[in-house]
């Protein structure tokens, strides 16, 4: 019990003097994660939308292709935009590879599929009726869309916080395309990785701690705007 | 819609916040776990950075994946220790002014009751053979790193093909697999610098084997050639290579210790 126990008190300690390497973790781990669920909220939300409320040939495909990107492997986009951003791939001369725009487009990539997803099942779930009832209250398609995303904000929040949840809690994507720079690239789950490699628990416990401390602030943060 | 919008203003205001723009340079470099792992860039990076207003992106892999980073020109600068591959790396075209910076051992780590009475042995490649006649576990890098090539040179001096369930390929960095090595009280093949680094709070392994010409280990640090990429940054990589090379890096890597020991050494000029 005295390595578990000593272990926790250190991590507490690391946190309680924000130690300049888990600060560092911690804000980029957020800011690449929410650079990432913005622009997945950008693209998925109207992707998920068009999906619901139109009817197309092949949307049973469309949709199936949709659920299986949800399990997307992190690993698997990290090897095919590490392809696609390095030096010899066709983006190579942005030199973006060891960034954290790389870490983006990877997390970008991942959250896309889960917000659209749950966006689209929110708009399945919603009233049949909302569209139909706008069109004939002389509402234009782009209005009464707007009406059905309003009637269903709770529903995007939670697909912009599952999202972020896939994002911010992912190591493949961020250890592939951002290296683990220290002070950079490094993010709470890589750091989690390297230190418990290198017999380092207190820092990758302190770091979890945090992490779920982040999970926590966020479905609060849902929490009171469902409250209102 | 209000709270919506509430939400994404929230979002985007934060993400403002997070990104801090930074306007210095950077210079990137792949390197072998050994040099982090150990501690040395910990001391050896902040006064070139300080002096030239520079920040030193280290990725740190193993030595063969650290040279395939630099084979893609995904890096301006490596630093790894594997002689063969870098003069390969050099001839091929890759990398210009490979320059020599520092040397240590590499060390055979085991548990203390030696199960295999390796510390009998007189070379490191009888000390393997006796490692696989007794069957003792012998965690291996498995990563092309220098370390895991040094490792299977041995087993070929050994003439032994090893494989079986006491031999364990990791796939991992140095300090990985001596955390790992010491969970499960196997044998492995270590930089002396990372052991140091390790010894005592990390691990409870000792060096049963040691002081064998074979085990000599060199660093060498490369620029990446700028007739092949463009792109690289070859005037901060030779600078980085003249300071680590030159009177100030010499010195701090001469003088860094890991538990009162000094991890690396540096050739007399």
């Amino acid at each position: 019990m005295g390595f578990l126990s000593d272990t926790f008190s250190t991590a507490l300690d690391l946190i309680a003097s924000f130690d300049p390497d888990v600060v560092n973790a911690v804000s980029t781990s957020l800011g690449v994660a929410l650079w990432s669920i913005l622009f997945a909220t950008l693209a998925g939300v109207p992707a998920g939308v068009v999906v619901g409320v139109t009817e197309f040939p092949g949307k049973r495909a469309v949709i199936t292709l949709l659920n299986t990107l949800m399990a997307l492997p992190t690993v698997v986009v990290g090897l095919a935009v590490y392809g696609i951003i390095s030096r010899q791939g066709p983006l190579g001369e942005l030199g973006l590879l060891f960034t954290p725009k790389a870490m983006v487009i990877g997390q970008t990539i991942l959250a896309i599929p889960i917000v659209a997803n749950y966006t689209l099942g929110t708009v399945k779930g919603a009233d049949p009726r909302i569209v139909p009832t706008a069109l004939t209250l002389g509402a234009g398609p782009l209005q009464s869309i707007r009406q059905l995303v309003q009637e269903l904000r709770f529903g995007i929040m939670a697909a912009v916080i599952a999202g972020f949840g896939r994002v911010v809690a992912e190591v493949g994507v961020a250890m592939m395309l951002g290296g683990n720079i220290r002070g950079y690239t490094r993010t709470m789950t890589t750091a989690i990785a390297m230190e418990t490699g290198k017999g380092e628990f207190a820092l990758g416990l302190a770091l979890g701690l945090i992490l779920m401390g982040v999970a926590l602030l966020v479905n609060l943060f849902l929490n009171i705007l469902q409250q209102r | 819609m209000k709270s919506l919008r509430g939400a994404f203003l929230a979002i985007i205001a934060l993400v403002v916040l997070c990104s801090a723009a930074s306007a210095e340079e950077r210079l990137k470099m792949s390197t072998t776990t050994s040099t982090q792992d150990s501690g040395l860039l910990r001391v050896l990076l902040p006064p070139f950075e300080k002096e030239n207003n520079v920040k030193v992106d280290v990725i740190a892999v193993g030595t063969g994946q650290a040279l395939k980073i630099g084979e893609a020109g995904d890096v301006d600068v490596v630093f790894v220790h594997a002689r063969k591959l870098e003069d390969k790396f050099v001839a091929n075209g890759f990398g210009v002014n490979r320059r020599d910076v520092m040397y240590n051992d590499f060390v055979i780590i085991g548990p203390k009751s030696d199960p295999a009475g390796i510390a009998r042995a007189k070379t490191a490649a009888e000390a393997l053979r006796m490692i696989a006649a007794k069957g003792a576990t012998f965690i291996s890098r498995g990563d092309k790193s220098g370390t895991h090539v040094k490792e299977k040179e041995l087993w070929q001096a050994a003439g032994i093909q090893p494989k079986g369930s006491w031999y364990i390929e990791a796939g991992q960095g140095m300090g990985p697999v001596i955390t790992m090595a010491t969970e499960r009280q196997a044998y492995t093949l270590a930089d002396r610098g990372t052991y140091n680094a390790y010894k005592g709070t990390k691990t409870d392994l000792v060096i049963n084997f040691q002081g064998e010409k074979g085990l000599f280990n060199a660093y060498g640090v490369i620029a990446v050639n700028p007739k092949k990429f463009p792109h690289v940054k070859y005037d901060l990589a030779m600078k980085f290579i003249d300071f680590v090379t030159g009177p100030a890096g010499q010195k701090i890597i001469a003088g860094y210790k890991a538990h009162g020991e000094p991890v690396f050494f540096i050739y007399k000029k």
